[in-house]
């Protein structure tokens, strides 16, 4: 269908891309960005200033927010949802959520509170999303 | 003897508890929200994933996190929540039976009720599958919770049916957690969840999406051991010898959600066999004076942003209801909105001037994908406001404003509609 060929890249005969068709993730709008490598990384197709910022970097450096979840003790559920505090590169995604494997926390935990810090070295920590108080 | 309360909210949900926070900014002081889980908070409680409160907070939060916000908001209100209480019928004389492990039976009245109740997910059965029924079929929603609530994995290798946001958003998370995604099959020709899911869940993993695909049988003793999985025609009626056979343990549903009305239906409120939810006014008032409604009892939201506008909208009307005892537009001039063509449905189904002399805001979705469009509104065969689009899809809710002189000018019932932008 048509929105999936959107994302694909469109290349020349040498198969060298020069112009990527996108669609921006930083909102639900979905904007379908065009970003023209030849042109110093160009973002057209926009509808906000952070669509731009998003093309040049999808294109150079993609990087995304991520979450999960990590096993808690003494508290009325098993897991405790987390995220980084900053966008780390998505090459990293699934190495960053394995550091997750061995934490437990311990109840009471604080929305906000550091539960891996630095994750490989990208200055991004893993942080509680929510407050789990201790049961009984 | 019943305990009397201005406001009784049902559900605290992110509707349920942003309905409470508007009454009482609108002046209602006695407060009460029912909630029949253990926590408040709703559906938010287990999407841990991002992507919530752009609009109305400024920032990107999770699920949690922006339900942990609003129950800090609550808490201030002095509101009493009321947990692990499950209200069993609502009357329209505004009556409330509840039941909880502490108190037990209980009855309370109310000057105004709001429904906030959200939604269930379509099962299996309401999709009817053939082949067995071994174990490894799950909603998307409930393994959902299985995963980031109680902590357990559904399965190692998943077939993913229906392409709605949260089938989507599984699909990363069960890939995260170790498990391969094998694919997800959607029977439409277009995906029904937001283009930013399909990027950064499926995309992001190479996880492949079939359109115009479903499965065709679920084959396996006690645990799934294999789909079958056939391309469609126009009619979606599989096409013979388009099989493909993808052997798994798991299979998720993610075909859609229905607003949880059996409340609202035994009340004797109107319900709109569109929406499946609450027929409803401007102000998020049901058939029912007094009785008001938002979230995704009313039309499943793909936004909780929209959700807490709305929600704020019911809970101000409601405070208004429970001060000055009526509604005061319940008998004023009300225009129906008519969906015309390409057009599923619209919330509110009918707009009272009396409430909406300076604009009306209205939710719909349209029937299929457009690229440059336009949106009509219509007096008859008069055009009287018409809205640009670049792009609309089932799976994105669209929002208009129509300004109070065009209400006012139409002579009897509006009509929206949708259609190719021609000058293009
Ligand atoms: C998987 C998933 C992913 C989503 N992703 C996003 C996203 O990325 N961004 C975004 O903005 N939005 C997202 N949404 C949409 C948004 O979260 C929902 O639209 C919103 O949470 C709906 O709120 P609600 O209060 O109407 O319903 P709910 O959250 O379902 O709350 C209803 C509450 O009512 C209670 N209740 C029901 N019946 C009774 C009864 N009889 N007695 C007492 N209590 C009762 C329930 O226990 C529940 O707590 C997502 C939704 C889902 C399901
Ligand atoms: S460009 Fe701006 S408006 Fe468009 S999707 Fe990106 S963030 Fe949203």
């Amino acid at each position: 269908m048509k929105k999936l060929e959107l994302e694909r890249k469109k290349t020349d005969e040498n198969g060298v891309s020069a112009v990527k068709e996108l669609v921006c993730i930083m909102c639900p709008r979905g904007c379908r960005l065009k970003v023209d490598e030849s042109k110093d990384y160009a973002v057209t197709g926009n509808a906000c200033p952070r669509g731009a910022e998003y093309g040049r970097k999808e294109v150079t450096n993609p990087t995304r927010v991520v979450t999960s979840t990590v096993k808690v003790e003494g508290a009325v559920h098993a897991r405790c949802p987390v995220k980084t505090d900053r966008d780390i590169p998505r090459p990293l995604v699934r190495k960053a959520v394995a550091l997750l494997d061995g934490v437990v926390l311990k109840a009471p935990v604080r929305r906000g509170d550091k539960v891996v810090s630095d994750i490989l070295g990208t200055g991004a920590s893993f942080i509680a999303t929510r407050n789990m108080e201790a049961s009984e | 003897m019943t305990e009397r309360y201005d406001v009784a909210v049902i559900g605290g949900g992110p509707a349920g508890m942003a309905a409470a926070c508007s009454a009482y900014e609108n002046g209602a002081e006695k407060i009460i929200v029912i909630e029949r889980d253990r926590e408040p908070g709703g559906i938010l409680n287990q999407c841990i994933h991002s992507g919530f409160g752009l609009h109305y907070f400024k920032e990107e939060l999770t699920g949690p996190e922006y339900a942990g916000r609003f129950e800090e908001m609550l808490g201030k209100t002095g509101a009493r929540l009321m947990l692990d209480t499950m209200v069993l019928k609502v009357t329209q004389n505004r009556e409330i039976h509840m039941m909880n492990p502490r108190e037990g039976y209980s009855v309370i009245s109310a000057g105004a009720v709001v429904l906030a109740m959200g939604c269930r997910e379509r099962t299996r059965g309401a999709i009817g599958i053939p082949g067995t029924r071994p174990s490894g079929v799950f909603t998307a929603g409930a393994a959902q919770r299985y995963v980031n609530i109680e902590g357990f994995m559904v399965g190692r290798r998943a077939v993913i049916l229906g392409s709605g946001d949260i089938g989507l958003i599984m699909a990363r998370r069960l890939t995260l957690e170790g498990a391969e995604v094998l694919a997800c099959i959607e029977i439409m020709p277009y995906s029904n969840g937001l283009a930013r899911n399909i990027v950064q869940c499926l995309e992001d993993y190479g996880i492949p999406l079939y359109l115009s695909h479903t499965i065709t049988e679920i084959m396996g003793k006690n645990r799934v051991e294999a789909v079958k999985v056939q391309r469609v025609d126009e009619s979606l009626k599989p096409i013979p010898g388009t099989e493909m056979i993808f052997n798994c343990d798991t299979v998720l549903l993610s075909v859609g959600l229905i607003p949880e009305n059996e409340l609202t239906k035994e009340a004797g409120i109107k319900i709109d066999p569109r929406t499946k939810g609450p027929f409803v006014f401007e102000n998020m008032e049901t058939s029912a004076a007094g009785i008001f409604a938002c979230g995704n009892v009313v039309h499943v939201h793909d936004l909780v942003d929209f959700v807490t506008a709305e929600s704020k909208k019911a809970g101000e009307a409601a405070a208004k209801y429970a001060i000055n005892g009526n509604s005061a537009a319940f008998n004023s001039d009300s225009k129906a909105i008519i969906n015309g063509e390409n057009i599923a449905y619209t919330v509110p189904q009918s707009i009272r001037t009396g409430n909406a002399d300076k604009f009306a805001e209205v939710f719909f979705r349209v029937k299929r994908v457009f690229g440059d469009s336009a949106i009509e509104i219509k007096d008859g065969e008069k055009l009287l406001k018409s809205y640009k689009r670049q792009h609309m899809a089932p799976g994105e809710m669209e929002r208009i404003i129509i300004p109070g002189d065009i209400l006012l000018s139409a002579s009897g019932s509006l009509t929206i509609s949708a259609k190719e932008d021609e000058k293009l």
